[in-house]
């Protein structure tokens, strides 16, 4: 893939009482493009993320309507909803339309502002009769809980290591002063917090926010122009769930079980890069809750199914470590405004790669970078970056 | 008398004499769905047939609905007064996993790989003053006021 990122931009992550969905879009294209040195009338076209104005309750506004703040230029702009992996897909179609040829310089843009509580949704937008959602499974933490249950039953992981995971979470978010959740808090307090789905307390579970990130990308040959310091996208790939992948919102499984879209695209992504797990310096990856992290090591050819007990057990994907994991402290200290998700992990993954994530930076000069989001329906999204 | 009814048609059969789920078979492969639908997700194929589901299964996974969920949730509690639910897929022998309420067991005694059979349990009232009935798992051998044998 012939493809660079020149240019990265980021509006905090939280609660931002007062500030619209499209104010956080606009502050975060602003910031990539002077981090770029380019003004937004020589953008040939953008890809923009957000899911708001498919939920109830959130605000809205598409992504395109930022033209009207931006300048009416007349480029072309996409909106793109893609589940949870609206962010990745809208990175993936940028760098696609670049790969085509149809133009060097671009963007992708992805925002979202939700309501506090979990997700909800209509279980017919989603294809699920209404008693469903009335008998009360239209909840996803309830489906990351069943299947880390389940993974931890079938591998060994215990309750420490999910604790564990959550710790590293807060603390790197300590760290990263667009984070939302940024103190720390002991594997004992997360232990005893509240239990919200068994094994998973509150502390290990990420909440919906507000935020948004973009990028500016341009054909690889061109870097040069806009910055000194260009980090390459190897690859950006996305795939949907095959029969028999364990999935949120299922009224029924199959009694046999296929790898989930996770697994796909992280193979697609290593092909597509030529690279392969063991080549990965730092990744950034779906912690939707702590569990989510430990099962998506493995579905990302990071380790083998179980080995993540002892690796997080020895403090292997901590920032000093052999295999750094969620630096800027991923879902779970930066919530999840989904459209923005997958962006902020490309952020951080620029960041890491330039040398510039400052207290967080992971040591030793990182030169890969991986990212990977999944979610509803059944979509993962992954990405692989390069020095 | 209260008039019990099922939450929703077509989930539930009593044409056996007890309650079953109805789920249905792809007439090209043999995949088992529920609930019932038309078209095959395994195999792309077209024609599938109406099945009733068989009651008794294992316990494939699980876990426990810790907070209110938020609308479509249609049933009993409030954010200061809730119970806490339990959840898990139990899997029909020969079949499919089908995603239930687990009643009649505390959340301690939840365990992978345990026997679960179906019953058909009280949910709310609706404003026809009918109880509403859903279809639900507990501890295959539990008796009616809910002790485990």
């Amino acid at each position: 893939m012939n493809v660079a990122i020149v240019g990265i931009g980021i509006h905090p992550f939280g609660r931002h009482e007062g500030v619209s969905s499209l104010d956080m879009g606009g502050y975060a294209v602003r910031q990539a493009l002077r981090d770029a040195g380019i003004p937004w009338q020589d953008l040939q076209f953008a890809f923009g993320g957000s899911l708001g104005a498919h939920l109830p309750g959130n605000d809205p506004a598409t992504a395109d309507t930022l033209v009207s703040r931006l300048g009416l230029t007349g480029l072309p702009f996409v909106n793109v909803h893609n589940g949870c992996a609206t962010a990745g897909s809208a990175l993936s179609l940028a760098a696609s339309t670049i790969e085509s040829g149809a133009f060097d310089v671009g963007l992708a843009v992805g925002f979202d502002k939700h309501p506090r509580g979990h997700f909800s949704s209509d279980p017919e937008i989603l294809g699920l009769p209404p008693w469903y959602g009335e008998m009360g499974f239209l909840v996803t933490t309830q489906f990351f809980a069943m299947k880390i249950n389940r993974y931890m039953h079938d591998y060994g992981i215990s309750s420490s290591t999910l604790a564990k995971v959550a710790a590293k979470a807060y603390r790197n978010g300590s760290m990263n002063p667009n984070a939302w959740r940024r103190k720390p808090f002991s594997e004992e307090e997360i232990l005893s917090s509240r239990m919200l789905n068994y094994p998973l307390t509150q502390y290990m579970f990420c909440s919906p926010d507000e935020g948004a990130a973009a990028v500016v990308l341009c054909r690889a040959d061109r870097a040069r122009e806009f910055t000194e310091r260009p980090v390459y996208l190897r690859a950006a790939t996305i795939r949907t769930r095959r029969f028999g992948s364990f999935e949120v919102f299922s009224p029924w499984l199959p009694l046999t079980r296929t790898d989930s879209p996770t697994v796909d695209a992280s193979r697609a992504a290593y092909e597509a890069a030529g690279l392969g797990p063991d080549d990965i310096d730092v990744a950034q990856i779906q912690d939707s809750e702590a569990g989510a992290e430990v099962m998506h090591m493995a579905e990302n050819g990071l380790c083998a199914d179980g080995e993540q007990e002892a690796l997080i057990q020895a403090g292997e994907t901590e920032i000093g470590g052999r295999l750094p994991i969620n630096t800027d402290g991923g879902l779970i200290a930066n919530g999840e405004p989904i459209g923005a998700s997958g962006m902020r992990q490309v952020y951080e993954t620029v960041l890491q790669l330039r040398g510039d994530a400052g207290e967080r930076q992971v040591p030793g000069r990182p030169r890969v970078g991986f990212t990977q989001v999944y979610g509803a329906p059944g979509v993962g999204s992954c990405t692989i970056l390069t020095t | 008398m209260t008039r019990q009814v099922a939450i929703a048609e077509g989930l539930l059969s009593w044409a056996s004499g007890e309650a079953r789920l109805i789920g249905s078979r792809c007439e090209t492969c043999g995949v088992v769905v529920f609930p019932s639908q038309r078209g095959c997700p395994a195999c792309t194929g077209e024609e599938t047939e109406v099945i009733e589901l068989g009651t008794r299964g294992t316990l494939w996974t699980f876990t426990t609905q810790g907070f209110l969920p938020k609308w479509p949730y249609a049933g009993p509690g409030t954010d200061e007064a809730f119970e806490p639910y339990a959840v898990g897929y139990v899997e029909l022998p020969g079949q499919v996993r089908v995603e239930a309420r687990l009643v009649e067991v505390e959340v301690d005694d939840l365990h992978i790989g345990m026997d679960m059979e179906l019953c058909v349990v009280p949910f709310i009232t609706d404003d026809g003053g009918d109880e509403v009935v859903v279809p639900a798992f507990r501890p295959s051998g539990a008796s009616v006021d809910g002790a485990s044998a």
